[in-house]
């Protein structure tokens, strides 16, 4: 099994990665489940309505908050979440 | 990979991220791409969405991973020394590491015609079947059984719920906020019947164990899940209600569970559980990835569980380990309006929180209370306690 440095996700094309870190983030409301799931992986960029549903508080993200980010990608019960290049 | 539903693709999208360039085998008995499950209970039942909105992943982004995807073949057997899984076309897999995610099936009742739900077929077949006035009888008042009923009285259909128990989930949720439940469904003109117990399928309904015929049109068994786990029979892994792992999502060297079938030791709980939630899936596939991939670096998995449930007009959102719980306590809102959270205590910790119609901010301190092993005495207000409480299991 081969470990490297860590790759690009998938969703990334890895010839933009460096030279253009940031990453759209796309939120499908009318999907989100109000599981709160992306607060808790990226508080700075998500963010709850009183019903629970998922606001997004940034839609252009840096590498800085891109692992937050992926992390909430893949814990969103709903599949709600996207990253996309630009 | 074995499995491709959310526990499956959480793993593979975790091991691509984290830089694994291998070849990356994903098999799934099913013949369709990873898809979402709750909705098939909820908005597709219903009729608001359509399948396609299910699809987890757009097919670029599945592209993407660069998977070797094996999808309508069931792995039938797991040789542990030779590193390979047999698959029902007769071909064999090899692999370096393997994580096991092959969920769960519901379990069904003697007699045939029955409806179950647990794949997109299972739901497109109820669906097509809830029609105004057609008479549907749901066996199970647990949480699959209670949304489906939800959907189908929406839709306008004649609802009978059959459950065995006194009080519907009141051995998850206690008593008093089994009651709470409850209540939406007679509200609304749904005949719950509990106490009862159905022993068999019948062309015309379903036939209870003290004789009687109860008449549907259609009739849904709702009575909980087995693990899929008869292929490792032989395997030399241990089964026993999942796959038995240990904290770290391992069964046995280089090969992990994830997902409903998983049975892992929860340090923050300091049991192990199973859990069949569609957070846990994603989570813990992500978890059995990335301590595959990286053994020296390996963590325990230890979350806090968490589900939701659509019922009527109800959200109900849970966090922790409810079921075994010593006592339950209101500490907002108000049972009877129908709006609260309910905290649960195992010995002297808070290990659950049940939540309908309230905002986030006020479960999410709960989750926090869960997550940090808060003491109940400290934590819970005396006050709240004066609540009729109840343990949900016997003393």
């Amino acid at each position: 099994m081969t470990v490297g440095s860590p790759a690009p996700a998938h969703t990334t094309n890895p010839m933009h990665e460096e030279g253009n870190p940031a990453m759209k983030v796309e939120l499908e409301a009318d999907k989100c489940v109000a599981s709160g799931q992306c607060v808790l992986a990226a508080m700075d960029v998500f963010d709850q309505d009183d019903d629970g549903i998922a606001i997004l508080l940034e839609e252009q993200v840096g590498e800085d908050r891109l692992d937050d980010v992926r992390e909430a990608v893949a814990v969103c019960p709903a599949a709600a979440i996207r990253l996309v290049d630009q | 990979m074995v499995g491709a539903s959310a526990a499956g693709l959480a793993a593979a999208e975790t091991l691509r991220r984290e830089g694994f360039d291998g070849t990356l085998t994903l098999v799934g008995d099913e013949p369709l791409a990873p898809y979402d499950r709750p909705p098939l209970s909820k908005q597709l039942l219903a009729a608001e969405w359509e399948p396609a909105r299910l699809a987890l992943r757009t097919p670029d982004d599945l592209a993407g991973l660069d998977l070797d995807l094996r999808l309508g073949v069931a792995a039938t057997g797991l040789e542990l020394t030779e590193r390979t899984v047999r698959l029902a076309d007769g071909s064999t897999v090899p692999y370096d590491g393997l994580i096991l995610a092959t969920g769960v099936r519901p379990r069904r009742l003697p007699g045939e015609g029955a409806h179950v739900l647990r794949t997109l077929d299972d739901a497109l077949r109820l669906r097509d079947r809830l029609t105004t006035g057609r008479r549907l009888v749901v066996v199970g008042a647990g949480f699959l059984g209670a949304e489906a009923a939800s959907v189908a009285w929406r839709l306008g259909c004649e609802v009978t719920l059959l459950e065995p128990a006194p009080v519907p989930l009141a051995h998850a949720v206690g008593t008093e906020v089994g009651e709470v439940l409850t209540r939406a469904h007679l509200d609304r003109g749904v005949d719950l019947r509990c106490g009862v117990t159905v022993t068999e399928v019948t062309e015309d309904g379903v036939r209870l164990a003290d004789g009687q015929l109860v008449e549907a049109d259609e009739v849904l068994v709702a009575v909980g899940s087995l693990p899929n786990t008869e292929w490792l029979a032989g395997s030399g892994l241990t089964v026993g209600d999942g796959v038995v792992c240990d904290e770290y999502c391992e069964a046995a060297r280089n090969v992990y569970a994830a997902g409903d079938v998983a049975r892992w030791y929860n340090p923050l709980f300091g049991q192990s559980m199973r859990i069949e939630h569609r957070t846990n899936a994603a989570e813990q596939g992500m978890a059995a990835a990335r301590n595959l991939l990286d053994p020296e670096a390996r963590k325990p998995f230890a979350p806090v569980p968490y589900f939701w449930s659509d019922q009527y007009d109800m959200k109900i959102q849970a966090y922790g380990f409810l079921r075994g719980h010593d006592e339950v306590a209101v500490v907002a809102g108000d049972l009877a309006e129908g709006r609260f959270v309910a905290a649960y205590r195992r010995g002297d910790r808070v290990t659950g929180a049940l939540a309908v119609g309230m905002p986030p901010k006020a479960i999410r301190q709960w989750r926090q209370a869960i997550m940090t092993g808060a003491d109940w005495d400290g934590t819970v207000p005396s006050g709240s306690r004066a609540e009729p409480v109840s343990g949900g299991a016997p003393a």
